[in-house]
């Protein structure tokens, strides 16, 4: 058998081809987005109750312990935080929409169609970004209603947004290969809030990390959660959203100490790069054998 | 054979993990044209020999061919050809029944509007045309199992794999997939479909394999593999305590020796004669003083071309294959 398989010319598929074949399971996936109920609720209610339970429960206690630049306005500060942690959370639905094809035999079905092996990844993954850029959308107008105001300029802003939509994607990318590990969906929903609860909630997405303890705060200034949301916040809001202001702090020294807005921004593209070229490969390799 | 359209050659297949060996060197082929019924308990090997058929596993030795492509060498084309339904119905239900042909006719490489015709065509071939633009949650398990059915048909394949495509409907659904699947043999469809039924198997196919532990015990059509039975089948329960003398007694009644099944616990002969070998049988166990408790004439089953092939009933066979691998029952790599 091994003689033979070097002179049989293998069909390919053209790019054009696999671009089709994706195009297909994107839209199939949105579909699904659009009709079933609970993944619907998922994208639209609970972002948007993220926001206002956050802005207007916590917003007076901690309104106190933010930059100025955003005081008085915990919005401002809030929202930059709240889209990478939705983010973070909705990351989590192409590990269940995997591992629900896997069970259904649907990935089966896909396997044994002359289609771009790419497609079942590539097409999920961009359905995910595209939800997630709807999502972030959302956020986006619910926080200008409830006051939020970008303090630098639109191109800062859009920036910010731009850096959120390729972190999303990267995480997209982590929760392929924790799907395609666990396969069964049940498994699938623990396996992936295991690992974002701490990452989201020892980060600077709720409070300034500088308030934390020495050794959490090590962990929680390097990590990717925590150097993403600065660098929108600095896009967003300028280089002072990231300076702790807290009380006996001098003012001058607070900014100096402050982390740099290029380097978080650098940092987060660092992270998010680094994610997707370690975890394009091993979610591929895990679909080739699970489903070989 | 001049041009077998499927054509497995001493094929191998192991799970190392599982310690199964879910092929153990099967050979079989069959030329267009023809239903080829692939029968055997749970575990026999039928589910990983279509999926080894189909692309979707890599045989570990051994040659498999399909329309003449190589299927482990070439799989792209290989899958040009194909079409599979596999034992689930691997259907989206949120989309409605023609939305998921037409996609899968997209991923055939057809053209949306070529998808489109042929969608139109193969749900009206199939009976769904009706219910086509409903969302497939509201359909019944017989109403998917047809529709997975028309998705597998709609890139024109050459050989349609059918991994047991009656298991867990109604009865009613059952005969209608039946018909279904005539239909299609009588439009030029080659099928290739596995079953646990003798009954499917004689009912639609025009060649059997018999498959156990990974290996094909016996090939023919219904009819020749029923005439090694015999034609019609005695059972009879007998008290233990007889049991040994009863089967010694019934020696040279009918073609065959007696058999003890000892999963079911009854004793089996052919009875080639029908109700004369019956009433041969009592007679002859009456004259012996030899209580019969039971006794029955039926048509053979698979089980009784398992006891005749492998001294064992197909039941037994797939009580062993769970006790040896629970998760592997179906070759699949432990998605259920």
């Amino acid at each position: 058998m091994a003689v033979t398989t070097e002179r049989v010319e293998r069909a390919r598929i053209t790019p054009l081809h696999a671009a089709k074949d994706i195009a297909v399971i994107t839209r199939r996936n949105l579909l699904r987005n659009i009709r079933l109920p609970q993944l619907l609720i998922f994208a639209t209610v609970q972002p948007v109750m993220f926001l206002l339970l956050f802005n207007y429960v916590f917003g007076g206690a901690i309104g106190g312990a933010i930059p100025p630049i955003a005081q008085g306005e915990y919005i401002n500060w809030l929202l930059p935080g709240l889209l990478i942690q939705v983010a973070a959370f909705g990351a989590g639905q192409t590990a269940l929409g995997l591992t629900e094809d896997l069970s259904k035999g649907v990935i089966d079905r896909f396997r044994s169609l002359p289609m771009a092996r790419s497609a079942v990844l590539a097409g999920r993954t961009l359905s995910d970004i595209i939800r997630n850029g709807f999502v972030i959308t959302l956020m986006v107008v619910m926080g200008f209603v409830m006051g939020f105001r970008y303090q630098t300029s639109f191109i800062g802003f859009f920036a910010g947004l731009l850096v959120a939509m390729l972190f999303a994607y990267a995480l997209s990318w982590i929760m392929a290969a924790i799907g395609l590990a666990v396969k069964n969906p049940e498994a699938a929903q623990s396996a992936v809030f295991l690992p974002v609860f701490p990452l989201v909630f020892a980060s600077s997405v709720f409070v300034p990390t500088q308030t934390m303890p020495e050794w959490l705060r090590a962990f929680a200034e390097i990590q990717p959660i925590t150097v993403t949301t600065n660098a929108l916040r600095g896009l967003m809001l300028g280089q002072e959203a990231l300076a702790d202001f807290g009380p006996g702090i001098n003012p001058v020294q607070a900014l100096a100490d402050a982390p740099s807005v290029g380097g978080q921004v650098l940092m987060s593209m660092v992270w998010s790069i680094g994610i997707l070229l370690v975890f394009i490969p091993l979610s591929v390799r895990i679909y080739r054998r699970t489903v070989g | 054979m001049a041009n077998p359209i499927v054509r497995v050659e001493n094929v191998v297949k192991t799970f190392p993990k599982a310690k199964v060996v879910a092929l153990d060197g099967v050979s079989l082929e069959f030329e267009a044209g023809i239903v080829y019924g692939l029968l055997g308990p749970n575990g026999a090997g039928k589910t990983t020999l279509i999926r080894v058929l189909t692309t979707l596993l890599r045989a570990d030795s051994g040659y498999a061919e399909v329309a003449g492509v190589d299927v482990a060498a070439d799989p792209t084309s290989a899958r040009t050809h194909i079409g599979l339904a596999g034992q689930y119905a691997a259907v989206d239900e949120y989309l409605t029944g023609r939305e998921n042909v037409e996609m899968v006719g997209r991923l055939y490489n057809l053209s949306a509007h070529e998808a489109r015709q042929r969608a139109d065509e193969v749900l009206h071939g199939i009976h769904l045309s009706d219910a086509a633009d409903r969302a497939v949650r509201t359909y019944s398990g017989g109403m998917r199992r047809r529709l997975d059915l028309a998705a597998s048909l709609v890139g024109k394949p050459q050989v349609l794999f059918l991994d047991e495509p009656t298991t867990g409907i109604d009865p009613q659904s059952r005969i209608d997939l039946w018909d279904l699947i005539e239909d299609l043999v009588a439009g030029g469809t080659t099928v290739l479909l596995t079953t646990q039924y003798l009954d499917e198997a004689d009912q639609l196919a025009d060649r059997i394999g018999v498959i156990d532990n990974g290996k094909l015990i016996a090939q023919g059509t219904g009819d020749q593999l029923k005439d090694q039975m015999g034609g019609s089948v005695i059972e009879l329960h007998v008290a233990e305590e007889v049991r040994e003398d009863a089967i010694e007694s019934l020696a040279g009644v009918s073609t065959e020796p007696a058999i003890f099944d000892h999963y079911r616990g009854s004793v089996r002969l052919p009875a080639p004669d029908g109700s004369q070998t019956l009433m041969n049988v009592v007679r002859r166990l009456d004259e012996r003083g030899i209580a019969v408790q039971d006794v029955a004439l039926h048509k053979p089953t698979l089980d009784d071309v398992f006891l005749k092939l492998t001294g064992r009933g197909a039941a037994e066979a797939e009580a062993e294959s769970e006790t040896t691998a629970p998760t592997k029952r179906r070759g699949r790599r432990g998605s259920n």
